[in-house]
């Protein structure tokens, strides 16, 4: 169930300018970034090739105007890309009708915005019961549906109240519920906690964290912070200038970026935080030693312990078996990782 | 010194270079005379040049052609069955049918039934609950005074003539709105559309409403319901326009949550778009309330009865104490519509919870209010029809204020009056009767090439072009010579006041809510106080003009100063600025393309009220336009209407441009 692929995306390219379909075409689908700039084509996603697994959390990070967004959009054919193919449960989008669009977006998707995108002139209630009530589903059962919704996001008794009473963070409660309120398959969050305060973005990341505990969505977050990146993904893919840079594990991403512009972005994360065991250990050290650590231990909770004891510890799987070990070379080569870059 | 060198080098030679060359040509070329009948072809349009056409004195007949063209339409049956002009009356036929019903409620009652009209207490009761609805108490008593006003001073029968007003409006209002707003959907949806429907709105609004009139009494005839098609064409516009921006403006991410919900177009539209772009909507419906007004008295040009009618009549009779009175009802019904209008397009809905009543308070309060005026009405006929010996007239005594005011004035005012045509107004125009027509083309070409644009340039001159072939050059260049006289009197007035507002939050405020009340006025009402201090002459029309059209002056400057970026007063503050420092080398610069658009704006108010000045007699387009009107004669009056329109356009052209291209430089905009 893990791997099956519930979105694929291949080779979307979305340029801006004059007659963009037949440009690519001329350029063999793949024309150089000087090609493009001679050309005067603004490039937002650049021959983009990504699947979405489902129930995963895939992040797409990259700085503004890196075309995070737009692939976003292309996605859920918000956009129409110029060239390249996007298969949401084996159906191809891109030839959907109108209609088929539609009924997709009715049933499977959800989207929440950056800047919330309520609807100011109707309440809470109305707004969580919008997509649903376009669907003509009759009132009491969709106001019972959006009070469901509302209490799963901790807005009861605020049913009533119009969207400007409301603070940015519970703005976007009302957000997150009202893409939630048709039970959709796919869940995009386009920079959903970027408009808010840093406080209040930690506390929507955990509100958020445990959603996804309960309800297990198959989930593409955009956001240009790479803080927030390592704590919700179970995968990210770095966008620059419209290219996908890399896409893997966060650890992966740490341990092997495969552009300096990763190495870049990745120098200033605690990687403690975010190392375990199993990424730093010696491979060839299979040894039993006196002490063991969990191979998915977090470096930052046993550092200190490895730096104390003079020996080696043990890294052993969920089988208890032993698949390497931690001295305090390896630890200190963790901590201080510009060194073992080099 | 360097600094005229240099301006005389560039720019300046560039733009003004041939016109004064032209222009001092004129007094050297042989043969030339002021006084010839024959003035040289570069300085007086030629007349008739294709010959032939003869009776129009424009060297391209295009009064000929429209008025051909009328002709036909009148004329000839589309598929043998009827006329355009059949097609339009049959139009006013629907048109009448609403009329009858609004007409009957208001002020006819329905006969056939044996039912009165509304009596008085319960239009002014519901006012008020209306009034505590939208905003709260000042507005109701805002409402209530309006009309308790009216119903005092019904003496001379204002309250029916203003319920006949009122009537049109409830037709015409819904009607341009509607139209308004359908267009601004379409040209939102179709781009082609659009294409086609902004250059039609900016002709249309640039216009002066007496040339279509005239085409509206060819194809409809006259009376009440030819005023309400009238005021439907002037007032649609606004809305269409507001309709556009407001649908544009919604944000993107508002509509891709209605396309993500899986709305189908139509939901999107009546979901999402159109709640979402309320507030401009909103708007466009005061706007088009408030043309409708405007259009009150015009449309009594072609005998719609009611408060405009009666004023007119009295204002030719020169009987300004009931003009006075009639005006003042006018202007408070102006005032209502307005404020009510803008509270319902800035209302937001209200929480509000608890059982029926409380939840529903107004709702309530207009079910009861209905049960006791029913009440009342049936015990006391009191509240069903207001006792005309109760009611009042302050005319005589306004009269009399009014003569002795004259007359005591009447020596300082004749001075001044004779002052300021001997001295400012004849010369100027002379000045700007002697501009050669070619030379002004070359002159506005050579400023829309300066702006960096080809295709400005040619629209511009093509304007002109226009107003010079059509015959109608020299009214039009005295037109221009008040519209300028206007405006530079404008400027003197508005931008000092505008400093002075700008200084103080207090002061701005007093000064444009005073704005806002001036604005509310019908635009005929200006004239009273011209006629009433200058008599009949160019220095009263210009009077007019001016306190009308000086509103965006002042409006724009005090927006220019006070939007300029507190960081770069502060920053000019700590370099050492004194006040007149920090006035004219830091705010000024900085809101001058504000108010480069506020003096295009002025001079698009002044041109609307100069034609409505014609009325007092003067002898520019504005005069040609009222002959056009008394004779029916559709083309010409559609052709002097476009002169006038292509007057206003090519210099909103040219300074919108100019101060875009400001703006871009001081980086306001991208």
């Amino acid at each position: 169930m893990n791997d099956q692929i519930k979105i694929s995306c291949s080779n979307i390219w979305k340029l801006y300018g004059e007659n963009p379909e037949k440009f690519l075409k001329e350029n063999n689908n793949n024309p150089s970034t000087e090609q493009l700039k001679s050309n005067k084509y603004i490039p937002a996603v650049r021959d983009a090739s990504i699947d979405v697994k489902t129930g995963e959390i895939l992040v797409i990070m990259g700085l503004s105007g890196s075309g995070k967004s737009t692939l976003l959009r292309c996605m859920s054919k918000l956009i129409q890309p110029t060239d390249g193919q996007v298969f949401f449960e084996g159906k191809d989008l891109l030839k959907a009708s109108d209609k088929e669009l539609i009924e997709i977006r009715r049933h499977k998707m959800g989207m929440v915005f950056q800047h919330f995108a309520l609807l100011p002139h109707r309440t809470v209630l109305q707004n969580v019961a919008f997509p649903l009530e376009v669907q003509g589903i009759e009132p009491i059962k969709r106001e019972d549906r959006a009070k469901e919704v509302i209490k799963l996001v901790g807005l009861e008794g605020r049913e009533k109240y119009y969207p400007r009473e409301l603070s940015g963070g519970q703005q976007q409660r009302v957000g997150l519920a009202r893409s939630l309120a048709v039970e959709p398959d796919v869940w995009f969050l386009d920079e959903p906690f970027s408009a808010l305060d840093p406080l209040i973005r930690k506390e929507m990341q955990n509100e958020f964290l445990r959603l996804q505990n309960m309800l297990k969505k198959t989930i593409v977050f955009i956001t240009h912070d790479f803080d927030e990146a390592i704590r919700l993904a179970d995968r990210i893919a770095i966008m620059y200038e419209g290219l996908i840079v890399q896409v893997g594990t966060p650890e992966e991403l740490i341990t092997k970026p495969a552009t300096d512009y990763v190495a870049e972005f990745t120098k200033d994360i605690p990687r403690s935080k975010l190392l375990n065991a199993e990424s730093v250990m010696n491979n060839e050290d299979k040894k039993l030693y006196d002490n063991t650590v969990n191979c998915k231990e977090k470096i930052e909770k046993i550092a200190s312990k490895v730096l104390k004891s003079e020996g080696s510890y043990s890294v052993i799987d969920e089988n208890k078996k032993v698949i390497g070990s931690l001295s305090k070379k390896e630890i200190i080569k963790a901590l201080f990782a510009e060194d073992k870059n080099e | 010194m360097n600094k005229i060198k240099t301006i005389f080098k560039g720019k300046f030679l560039f733009i003004f270079g041939p016109f004064f060359l032209l222009w001092l040509l004129r007094y050297i070329v042989p043969n030339y005379t002021i006084s010839s009948k024959t003035p040289h072809w570069a300085y007086i349009p030629p007349k008739s040049c294709l010959g032939g056409c003869g009776s129009i004195d424009g060297f391209i007949p295009f009064v000929d052609w429209t008025n051909a063209l009328i002709q036909f339409l009148r004329k000839y049956e589309i598929f043998g069955l009827f006329t355009f002009r059949d097609f339009t009356r049959g139009i006013a036929n629907y048109v009448d049918k609403f009329l009858d019903f609004t007409e009957a409620v208001l002020h006819k009652g329905f006969p056939s039934y044996e039912i009165g009209p509304l009596p008085w207490i319960f239009i002014i009761t519901l006012t008020v609950i209306l009034g505590f609805y939208l905003r709260g108490w000042r507005l109701a008593l805002l409402g209530g005074t309006c009309f308790a006003y009216l119903i005092l001073f019904s003496k001379r029968g204002i309250w029916e003539l203003s319920m006949k007003s009122l009537a049109a409006i409830s037709v015409s209002a819904p009607l341009a709105a509607l139209i308004g707003l359908c267009l601004g959907i379409l040209a939102v949806k179709r781009k082609k559309f659009a294409n086609f429907l902004w250059p039609m709105l900016n002709i249309l609004q640039s216009l002066p409403h007496f040339s279509y009139l005239i085409l509206v009494v060819i194809f409809v005839g006259i009376g009440t319901k030819a005023g309400v098609i009238a005021t439907v064409i002037f007032a649609f516009p606004p809305m269409a326009r507001l309709t556009i921006l407001g649908l544009q403006n919604i944000s993107q991410e508002i509509k891709e949550a209605g396309v993500m919900a899986g709305c189908t177009k139509w939901q999107m539209l009546f979901k999402v778009e159109i709640p979402a772009a309320r507030s401009p909507i909103m708007l466009g419906i005061n706007q088009v309330i408030m043309q409708c007004l405007a259009m009150i008295v015009i449309a009594a040009f072609i005998g719609q009865p009611g408060l405009g009618h009666d004023l007119l009549i009295r204002l030719q009779g020169l009987r300004l104490g009931e003009a006075f009175e009639i005006g003042v009802a006018v202007v408070l019904i102006a005032i209502t519509l307005d404020r009510y209008s803008q509270a319902l397009a800035l209302k937001e809905p209200e929480r509000r919870e608890g059982n029926f009543v409380k939840r529903n308070p107004y709702l309530c309060a207009t079910f009861f209010a209905i049960i006791i005026c029913s009440i009342l009405v049936f015990l006391f006929p009191f509240f069903n029809e207001y006792p005309k010996e109760l009611t009042v007239s302050a005319s005589v005594y306004l009269d009399n204020a009014i003569k002795s005011f004259t007359r005591s004035l009447f020596v300082p005012l004749g001075i001044f009056r004779d002052w300021m045509l001997i001295y400012f107004l004849m010369p100027l125009k002379a000045v700007f009767q002697s501009m050669p027509w070619t030379g002004v083309i070359l002159f506005v070409g050579a400023i829309g090439w300066k702006l960096g644009k080809m295709r400005l340039a040619l629209t511009v001159m093509l304007f002109v072009f226009f107003i010079a072939s059509s015959g109608y050059w020299v009214r039009a260049m005295i037109t221009l010579y008040m519209v300028f006289a206007s405006l530079v009197i404008c400027a003197l007035i508005g931008i000092p006041l505008g400093i002075w507002a700008s200084k103080k939050e207090s002061r701005t405020k007093l000064v444009l809510n005073i704005c806002d009340i001036f604005q509310t006025f019908p635009s005929f009402i200006y004239l009273l106080p011209a006629i009433m201090l200058f008599q009949i002459s160019d220095v009263s029309a210009i009077f007019a003009i001016v306190i009308y059209s000086s509103i965006p002056m002042i409006r724009y400057t005090v927006f220019g100063l006070r939007n300029v970026p507190q960081q770069i007063i502060e920053a000019s503050i700590t370099s050492g600025c004194t006040e007149r420092q920090l006035l004219w080398k830091v705010k000024m610069p900085l809101a001058f393309p504000e108010i480069i658009l506020g003096a295009n704006q002025t001079l698009m108010f002044a041109l609307f009220m100069v034609m409505i000045a014609g009325f007092i007699g003067t002898v520019d387009l504005s005069q040609e336009i009222f002959r056009a009107l008394s004779f029916s004669d559709g083309g010409k009056g559609l052709i002097i209407g476009l002169c006038v329109a292509f007057i206003g356009l090519t210099a909103d052209r040219l300074l919108v441009e100019w101060s875009n291209q400001m703006k871009k430089k001081l980086g306001f905009i991208n």
